[in-house]
């Protein structure tokens, strides 16, 4: 059977799942739509938790920039990961004793204040519609590479399935479903990547097989082979860092306060039935994420070996398979510009704009002819830096079953972020917003049904940014960490150990702290773009790595304005009293 | 002291802004906490969980900004199974020890709570007495 064929059967026979799955598990109380009612297993949350987060971009396209940054890519490797300890440490089990639905909840409560609750709510929509939209293009995207249908119908298609499982299971159809999606998903990247490893190493465990010794018998490592291919060529060489140590230490920051701050993320932890439970449950989470965490440089390694090997200097006529195809697609071009008819990968772009525009025409060599400018670089090639994870399966010959799977496991992982941002958005807006601040005495029943509106107006919103993305995608992911780190983590963690921080210290913290994030993060990408380089940053720190400043802005304000305003009144502090004890977190679902 | 259930439904100084209106969404804390847990205990239970953060975070600094970035590149001139150890460190190793961190916090965490019995071990059994009691005070 083709791969096209198995590819929809494998999507189509997942997608039953999710639906079975979503009958299976209807909700009928706001608790169970939620937070599941509270009674998942901490196992069961933690690999939901790995599905929520690792999203359409984890499992397409960080392989592909560790590949294409070796070194410095690294830096959100050990930020996105770092933030669960932040998170283990010094959120989980406080909010799950809390025993409540939502992050703007503890928020509003702990600072006894209607206003701090609304910035928690715009903050966290802010986060997760900039999220979410680069979640249903990531559905889109994969259904028109794997499945040959238009980038539109499959984000639909995305919006349909999405629309089941998160508007009638709510949390609990989410976590169960996130369940299935987190073992698709891993069983989809692990595969290419053993057979890579054995390819290259005769190792069948990619994690060892990125330091052993290749077996074409040349003696070298893995890793000293790849310096040797880079610094050959004129790229950065592999294994060495070319990226500022202040900005490095501020992207990790930023990233692991932004990861331990995304709300979709918090909120799993609500979902399970005792505070130990919370803390074991992120234990859980991130081994499951470091199982396709720690194999992804493995994988970035042994492609950037491929890519070289099978590219550069090789006749265009003589090409493997892979290369036309993904050419098609429009993720690969090739501009013959010295004329040889063979193939050249070097530094730099090989045209401007960086993107190939493809006209209907063909080449000499039947490559496909684009119409950018051509700059001065002797590189000939663009490839997309998501083709390291979609073309590995052909790239490492494996049978087509295999690239149905990792079809079906990229729609699992964008889908799995989707639904889990959905629901944070719909029980923001029915809970904090109409529940908690404008309708206080509606019922539980009426209160599930705003959930459930809301759910739908949210899936329509994101479809609609999926089928006309914003120009700036790639930019935003740096808002939703930044804005994560500077608005949500501060306000949460101070509110938990200080007693003295009240609800104006709070609200100018984190107004102060969003304010100047977003200043800065607009300034260099949209503003200014033309001066967004070290010279011109503040301290040399990168917009992807502002977050920490305005995290440390945050609490800074938020210490002076409550020392100079009064200390939050007695009942605030009891609570937070009570939040320090494990004991007595209650078992929700036993209602 | 910690709020019982009761309290927290009364109509507070606040109560404009600070709502607890929701009876039937209240974590059933918790009467046992009053009848168990003396202020000392608390106090220094409190006092242990933070000589627990402040040991595994300066952990958790030292892997993720020390060896992952600050002297990474110093440690490459040892190797580990291949690796430069920098190198492995940024690939794989922080995350291997952001994993262990967690789970020895639980567990430290876990024995510390026994001791100074705060601990949530019984949770399941008590609350459910708990819950139903407050749900037929409701009706």
């Amino acid at each position: 059977m083709s791969a096209q064929t198995l590819s929809f059967i494998f999507v189509g026979l997942s997608f039953a799942l999710y639906i079975g799955i979503a009958i299976w598990s209807r909700v009928g109380s706001t608790k169970e739509f939620y937070v599941a009612g509270g009674g998942v297993h901490p196992v069961v949350n933690g690999m939901a938790t790995a599905a929520d987060w690792m999203s359409a971009a984890s499992f397409l396209s960080v392989a592909g920039i560790l590949a294409f940054t070796g070194r410095d890519g690294a830096v959100y490797l050990v930020g996105w990961t770092g933030g669960y300890v932040l998170l283990a440490l010094l959120l989980a089990p406080y909010l799950r004793k809390f025993g409540r639905f939502t992050v703007p909840e503890f928020i509003g409560d702990r600072y006894y204040s209607k206003l701090a609750r609304v910035v928690a709510v715009i903050c966290l929509i802010f986060i997760s519609f900039t999220y979410i939209a680069g979640q249903m293009r990531g559905v889109g995207i994969v259904f028109s590479r794997f499945l040959e249908v238009e980038i539109n119908t499959g984000v639909v298609i995305g919006m349909a399935i999405v629309f089941c499982y998160a508007v009638l299971g709510g949390m609990k159809g989410i976590t169960y479903t996130q369940v299935a999606q987190y073992c698709v998903l891993i069983f989809a990247f692990m595969v290419p990547a053993i057979f890579m490893s054995i390819m290259w190493t005769d190792n069948p465990i990619p994690q060892f097989g990125l330091g052993d010794k290749l077996n074409d018998g040349s003696g070298l490592s893995v890793l000293q082979k790849l310096d040797q291919v880079t610094t050959e060529l004129g790229f950065n060489t592999y294994t060495v860092g070319t990226r500022s140590t202040i900005d490095s230490l501020a992207i990790a920051a930023a990233l692991m306060i932004g990861t331990a701050g995304l709300p979709h993320v918090i909120v799993r932890f609500f979902t399970v039935p005792k505070v130990s439970d919370a803390r074991k449950s992120a234990g859980y989470a991130l081994a499951f994420i470091c199982i396709m965490y720690t194999t992804i440089p493995a994988v970035a390694a042994f492609s950037r070996l491929n890519l070289t090997e099978s590219v550069n200097e090789v006749a265009y006529s003589e090409a493997p398979a892979w290369i036309e195809k993904w050419e098609n697609t429009g993720l690969i071009a090739w501009k013959d510009k010295n004329g040889d008819g063979i193939m050249q990968y070097r530094p730099g772009h090989a045209f401007s704009p960086t993107k190939p525009i493809f006209t209907e025409a063909r080449g000499t060599y039947g490559e496909r002819v684009i119409s950018n400018e051509l700059t001065s670089s002797a590189n000939e090639m663009y490839v997309d830096r998501d083709i390291m994870v979609m073309a590995n399966p052909e790239i490492a010959q494996l049978p087509n079953w295999v690239i149905a799977l990792v079809a079906a496991g990229a729609v699992a992982a964008a889908l799995s972020t989707a639904a889990g941002l959905l629901l944070v958005i719909s029980s923001s807006v029915a809970h904090d917003l109409m529940k908690r601040t404008f309708m206080p005495d509606i019922s539980d029943k009426k209160e599930l049904l705003f959930a459930r509106l809301a759910a739908v107006v949210a899936i329509v919103i994101a479809g609609w940014f999926g089928i006309n993305p914003p120009a700036f995608v790639a930019q935003v992911v740096a808002f939703a960490f930044g804005m994560a780190a500077a608005s949500l983590f501060p306000p949460i963690v101070m509110g938990i150990f200080s007693k003295r921080i009240n609800r104006s210290g709070a609200v100018a913290g984190m107004l102060i702290g969003l304010s100047s994030t977003l200043a800065y993060i607009i300034y260099f990408n949209f503003i200014a773009p033309e001066i967004n380089n070290p010279e011109h940053w503040f301290l040399g720190i990168s917009p992807t790595g502002i977050g920490t400043i305005g995290a440390v802005l945050n609490v800074i304000v938020a210490v002076i304005v409550s020392r100079l305003t009064p200390a939050p009144p007695a009942q605030v502090q009891d609570m937070i009293d009570d939040i320090r004890i494990p004991a007595g977190a209650g078992v929700a679902h036993e209602h | 002291m910690h709020q019982s259930a009761d309290s927290k439904n009364k109509p507070e100084n606040d109560g404009e802004i600070y709502h607890h209106d929701e009876a039937e969404n209240l974590p059933p804390h918790s009467h046992h906490d009053e009848e168990t847990l003396s202020e000392i205990d608390v106090q220094a239970y409190w006092r242990a969980n933070i000589k627990v953060l402040v040991v595994l975070l300066s952990t958790w600094a030292f892997v993720s900004f020390g060896c992952g970035v600050l002297f990474s590149d110093w440690l490459d001139q040892f190797h580990i199974g291949g690796f430069p150890l920098g190198f492995w460190f940024t690939q794989q190793g922080t995350m291997l020890c952001f994993v262990a961190i967690i789970f020895i916090y639980h567990i430290w965490m876990k024995k510390i709570e026994r001791a100074h019995g705060v601990d949530d071990d019984d949770d399941s059994v008590e609350n459910n007495a708990a819950n139903k009691t407050s749900t037929e005070a409701q009706s």
